[in-house]
């Protein structure tokens, strides 16, 4: 019998090297990277929904703090405003970004190597260096602060984001598409718009998403931009922390959570559903 | 076909790309209705000179006519010329109709024509049920016949074929070539294919232009390219050939008199003249095999056989000369049991018709 039969336990036993799920420690310090990641998120979350105003003293479920959040008016402005600020500069970086994002990858001129570094510079340099670079532009410059300094630095801060989505997006483009779009007498005007842009639609859709979540967080550059008295959401709950821990507090930012995550959703949707492309 | 007018006409084209030059000094015509093939290896200027007739390329030097019509200038999509590309190229997020609509669409074709002529396109590739299909729900060779009708679909005056059937396994790409001369028959279009293949071009073109390093090196016919050629590099890219130095030694009424080195003086039939150092080769299954030395007219050597390399319908026979140069034999295994058996180390004579000799002057 038995040395089919002794070896065969013997396999059943072994790990192979790639199954990692099999290895006890494994789970160990899969569930300490969860815990770290997000257990800080889950009891902002859950302490939310507490009725008692400290806020880590839990004692029933209940949506008050949202009820208050909600007629809370100076934090309902500065919802408005983040909207308004997201938008405005998603819509306007989008369109720079992947103006610039096909450029680079159409065009040869010359220093663009050292162009293309220095375009990811916003996305490198400290975020605090960004911020005091771009108020001291517009005071040098004369601009009052206000919620458009806010949207002009979101669209700079935003750019590169899309120009680099939209990039690597065009590198697996095939070229003879447009020349085909040419030959079957199609102008370049009538090739961009039925057969590149129709390409680009899926790294339009994940830059502008980017870029919209980007501009909603965004805290540093926003607070030093901002006029007085233009809060934007994050700015806001940051103040409403200085003065009371309530968890007021934890109902705005679990609604930021959860604005942010459904976007992410919808960007992931719909990315699978147009890179469904030849399986070859 | 001297009196028919050209539908291409090339004229001393020449390409550089920086220092490369890729087309240099390239003059070709090809009449309306002709299937003509660009032939060459890699790298022979073959696609960039399809790519200067598409208007993807400007000529450095030289002019273009298609139709009678210059296109220096002309912008490709205001060519009367189709191309169905290498990778295809067929839109990805477009139905199959809709990438066979395209080119009328955007030229302005009234919606209540183009439905009719689409279906006629894709009538004529076999692919009427496929309409409503997405490229990625089709094979290699069905995304190559949605690029044909979408060429074909505009009715150019020629249609421009890139590598068509490089990407196709060698099953599919043997019925293509019967199908795209059944196509070209059926429509009446000039073709102008561009393929490294010599068989490809052998089997499916009137005429092709073999080149190599961005020069023409021989417009012909296939069968004339394949028993004429003009030069080395033409008989060497199609098909094989057993070559031999030789001198050009004199010219007696219809015969060329070479003295090829070994080998003695032989007389040639060669119609051209020729002087100094040239090549001459045989065909290997031009040549015969024999254990007998051969009767008197056939050019004859003796050697021994050095590799046997068998093909199912063919042998290959090599055999190491007297005059220390190698020769292929091609014997057809035409019956079961052929009358010569072949063993390495046989000493053998090959030998051929003095007809059958390639006199290549270039």
């Amino acid at each position: 019998m038995t040395d089919a039969a002794v070896s065969r336990r013997r396999r059943r036993r072994e790990v192979n090297p790639l199954e990692y799920l099999k290895r006890p420690w494994m789970w160990l310090a899969l569930l300490g990277c969860f815990v770290f990641l997000y257990f800080p998120i889950v009891t902002l979350v859950a302490f939310s929904f507490n009725s008692y105003k400290r806020a880590f003293v839990w004692k029933g479920f209940s949506l008050i703090w949202y009820e208050k959040a909600m007629n809370n008016a100076s934090l309902h402005e500065a919802f408005i405003n983040s909207m308004h600020v997201a938008a405005v500069s998603t819509v306007v970086s989008t369109a720079l970004g992947a103006m610039l994002g096909l450029a680079l990858y159409r065009y040869w001129f010359p220093w663009k190597g050292t162009y293309e570094g220095i375009i990811h510079l916003p996305i490198v340099i400290p975020e605090i260096c960004m911020a005091v670079a771009m108020v001291t532009f517009f005071w040098a410059v004369g601009i009052d602060l206000s919620l458009t300094t806010v949207i002009v630095s979101h669209i700079a801060f935003t750019i590169p984001f899309v120009a680099v989505v939209i990039r690597a997006r065009m590198a697996g483009f095939d070229v003879s598409l447009e020349e085909a779009s040419r030959d079957l007498g199609a102008s370049e005007w009538q090739t961009f718009w039925h057969v590149t842009f129709p390409y680009m639609i899926p790294g339009l859709v994940a830059g502008a998403l980017m870029s919209f979540v980007l501009s909603l967080d965004d805290f540093v550059i926003t607070f030093f931009t901002a006029g007085v008295g233009d809060n934007t959401f994050p700015v806001k709950i940051y103040s409403m922390l200085r003065f009371s821990v309530t968890p007021e507090v934890n109902a705005a930012s679990t609604v930021l959570i959860v604005i942010t995550l459904s976007l992410t959703l919808v960007a992931m949707i719909m990315q699978s559903r147009w890179t469904k492309g030849p399986k070859e | 076909m001297t009196d028919a007018k050209p539908i291409i006409s090339i004229r001393n084209v020449t390409k550089n790309f920086g220092r490369v030059t890729a087309v240099d000094n390239v003059s070709i015509d090809v009449m309306p209705g002709e299937f003509f093939a660009l032939l060459g290896p890699s790298g022979c200027g073959k696609t960039t000179l399809l790519r200067m007739l598409a208007g993807f390329e400007t000529a450095s030097e030289g002019e273009i006519e298609i139709d009678g019509q210059p296109m220096l200038g002309v912008s490709p999509n205001k060519r009367p010329v189709n191309m169905v590309f290498q990778s295809y190229a067929v839109f990805p997020h477009m139905t199959v109709f809709d990438n066979v609509a395209y080119g009328l669409k955007v030229t302005g074709v009234p919606k209540n024509e183009i439905t009719g002529q689409v279906e006629e396109a894709l009538a004529l590739v076999h692919l009427e049920d496929y309409g409503r299909r997405k490229p990625d729900q089709l094979s290699g060779g069905q995304r190559q016949r949605v690029a044909l009708a979408r060429a074909l679909v505009k009715k150019p005056k020629v249609l421009l074929l890139d590598e068509p059937l490089s990407a196709l396994d060698a099953k599919l790409r043997e019925a293509m070539r019967l199908e795209l001369v059944r196509l070209q028959h059926s429509v009446g279009i000039t073709f102008v294919i561009v393929t490294h293949d010599q068989d490809e071009a052998l089997s499916m073109a009137d005429r092709a232009a073999v080149m190599d390093r961005g020069v023409v090196r021989q417009i012909a016919p296939p069968d004339e390219l394949y028993e004429h050629p003009n030069s080395l590099f033409v008989a060497d890219f199609i098909g094989k050939v057993n070559m031999m130095e030789a001198k050009v030694a004199g010219q007696s009424d219809g015969d060329l008199l070479v003295e090829i080195k070994g080998m003695g003086r032989i007389a040639v039939p060669y119609a051209g003249a020729a002087t100094g150092d040239i090549g001459v080769a045989v065909r290997p299954e031009k040549t015969v095999l024999s254990v007998e030395k051969p009767a008197e007219g056939a050019i004859a050597l003796k050697g021994k056989v050095s590799d046997v390399a068998y093909y199912g319908s063919e042998s290959n026979i090599m055999l190491d000369t007297e005059t220390g140069v190698q020769f292929i034999s091609t014997v057809q295994n035409d019956a079961r049991h052929s009358g010569l058996s072949v063993a390495i180390g046989d000493d053998l004579w090959i030998s051929w018709a003095p007809g059958n000799t390639l006199v290549l002057a270039e």
